[in-house]
């Protein structure tokens, strides 16, 4: 337990060492709040109440989406592709050889760049979203703390997902095009580009009940008190279920994978 | 008595340079198409992925236009216009520069000094450099919204509207262009706030692709005079449209994207001269 520690303080402190980016990430993250914001805003203009959302709602939920992207890996984390090149490369047997568990260890170090980009690049935006925009903040404190455990079941979710996309290189060599999907499939069904309550018919069913809106829609919603009680419990279980079921068959994948492994050269 | 000739001289000399480095370029640009084309389903597929990518920005308007009739009071076909000639001129310059991004990593770790020593002119080969034949799947996209406007579109057509909208499409790559650089040159000095650069030109096709009325004032301020991407498509794109500008420009203002071009990348090669001369290796 406490290696896995030592990793994920690793993770975070790897992320924290480059300030200049994470400044740079701040901005573009404030940018497209602002642009989104617009966007949102003229078409609940139009429609009042739109997806159980108000105006205020709407446009906190653009913050939200602008504060998570990082942290959730929405758009591919980093941690995939160096785990996939690893494979490509045969690295993958020293890691097998180490006295840790190869899942837990990626995991742990997933953890810790999420907890940094959490601080770094969530914070900042979402402070200046709320200065600029009315904001639908919660006012209760166990809402925030409700709002950080589902952040923290769609981190693992996040990783549980990524982390089978990475291994799909023992099979497929190259790691770009599963990588790729990934992001496109992160983008869409997490509710980055709009709340799934806005997606029509059974695609909007199908997109609400898949893994990635784990990542931004069930946060958000916490978050916007949408989710309380009874329904916060359904949160957590949907939101948990996808984390155990994602990371057994990553389990199941790992031990696969390593009976295929063939070491090359001496 | 020499002076106009040594004058002449040097304006061949900048000449033969500007060529020799669009030859270079294409050059290097056709090495990596012939490794990208070596493996053919990887192409494919990256292209296809890079399609589906950018079309992302159109569904979510579809999905907007599935609850509304109009957004900031411009149908969908308007909005279309709109969206169609931003992506297509920033593909374009995303295709021809977009690699320079890349300049940053390459400060960071040495590697832009192996460029220096070469005798090819390095912005040339900063913007060759790996060149991504798939980032023609966001001119694609770009291109089919852009005919499915101008389809849909109910507009009393006059041979000054027609001009306009390759003129916007291509000063608008230009403009875009000059932003790359621009924020290349930054990179000089800032080696890893790359995402600064994705603000303007990701953030900046973004803002292109929805109306001026749904934003506030200081944005379309700021889009028009200070970092001047309003001239890509919204002010040629609103005379097509027969629409008035937010902060009442001129009429001819819509003509203006040529100059505007032609004065970014003035300024951009201005600061990528005082980028490349502060720059000092790392040395490792």
């Amino acid at each position: 337990m406490r290696l896995y520690a030592v990793v994920a303080a690793g993770g975070f402190r790897r992320y924290a060492t480059y300030r200049a980016a994470t400044a740079a990430g701040v901005f573009t993250n404030t940018v497209f709040g602002f642009i989104l914001a617009y966007t949102y805003r003229a078409l609940w203009d139009v429609r009042p109440q739109l997806g159980g959302y108000d105006m205020s709602e709407a446009v906190t939920y653009v913050w939200l989406g602008q504060a998570l992207l990082m942290t959730c890996a929405m758009m591919g984390g980093g941690f995939e592709d160096e785990l996939s090149e690893r494979i490509r490369t045969g690295d993958i047997a020293v890691d097998l050889y180490r006295p840790a568990d190869l899942q837990l260890w990626w995991l742990a170090g997933d953890v810790g760049r999420a907890a940094f980009h959490l601080l770094g690049r969530g914070i900042v935006p979402m402070v200046l979203g709320a200065l600029a925009f009315e904001l639908a903040l919660p006012s209760s404190p166990w809402t925030w703390v409700a709002f950080l455990l589902s952040v923290a079941l769609g981190v693992v979710v996040s990783f549980g997902l990524r982390f089978l996309v990475a291994l799909s290189a023992f099979w497929l060599m190259d790691g770009a095009g599963a990588t790729q999907m990934a992001m496109l499939a992160g983008l869409f069904f997490s509710g980055m580009l709009l709340p799934l309550t806005l997606f029509p018919g059974l695609l909007g069913e199908v997109a609400r009940a898949l893994p990635w809106s784990s990542l931004l829609q069930v946060p958000a919603d916490v978050f916007l008190g949408k989710r309380t009680g009874w329904g916060l419990v359904q949160a957590y279980a949907f939101q948990a279920g996808w984390a155990v079921a994602l990371l057994l068959a990553g389990r199941l994948l790992q031990s696969a994978a390593t009976r295929r492994v063939v070491v090359q050269g001496g | 008595m020499e002076e106009p000739d040594a004058w002449r001289e040097d304006v061949f000399a900048d000449r033969s340079r500007l060529l020799e480095g669009v030859r270079a370029y294409g050059l290097i640009v056709a090495m990596w198409m012939r490794s990208t084309l070596t493996y053919r389903a990887s192409f494919v597929m990256t292209t296809v992925g890079n399609f589906v990518a950018t079309a992302f920005d159109f569904v979510t308007i579809l999905l907007m236009f599935a609850h509304v009739d109009a957004l900031g009071g411009y149908s969908l076909p308007e909005i279309a216009l709109l969206y169609g000639a931003s992506a297509t001129a920033f593909g374009l310059s995303d295709l021809v520069l977009g690699s320079v991004d890349r300049l940053g990593r390459r400060v960071r770790d040495g590697t832009l000094d192996t460029l220096l020593v070469r005798p090819v002119p390095v912005l040339a080969q900063v913007a060759a450099d790996r060149f991504a034949l798939r980032r023609l799947g966001r001119v694609t996209q770009g291109l089919l919204v852009l005919g499915y406007a101008l389809v849909t579109l109910d507009i009393a057509w006059t041979p000054l509207k027609v001009a306009m909208v390759p003129l916007m499409v291509l000063s608008g790559a230009a403009v875009f262009g000059a932003v790359f650089v621009v924020g290349a040159a930054f990179q000089f000095f800032a080696q890893d706030a790359s995402e600064v650069q994705n603000a303007f030109t990701y953030g900046g096709t973004t803002v292109l692709q929805y109306p001026p009325s749904i934003f506030g004032k200081e944005l379309v301020r700021g889009v028009t005079f200070v970092v001047p991407l309003a001239f890509v498509s919204w002010l040629p794109a609103l005379y097509v449209l027969g629409r008035d500008y937010p902060l009442g420009l001129p009429g001819w203002a819509a003509f203006l994207p040529p100059v505007v071009a032609g004065l970014c990348w003035v300024l951009a090669g201005l600061a990528w001269r005082t980028g490349l001369r502060a720059y000092r290796s790392t040395g490792s």
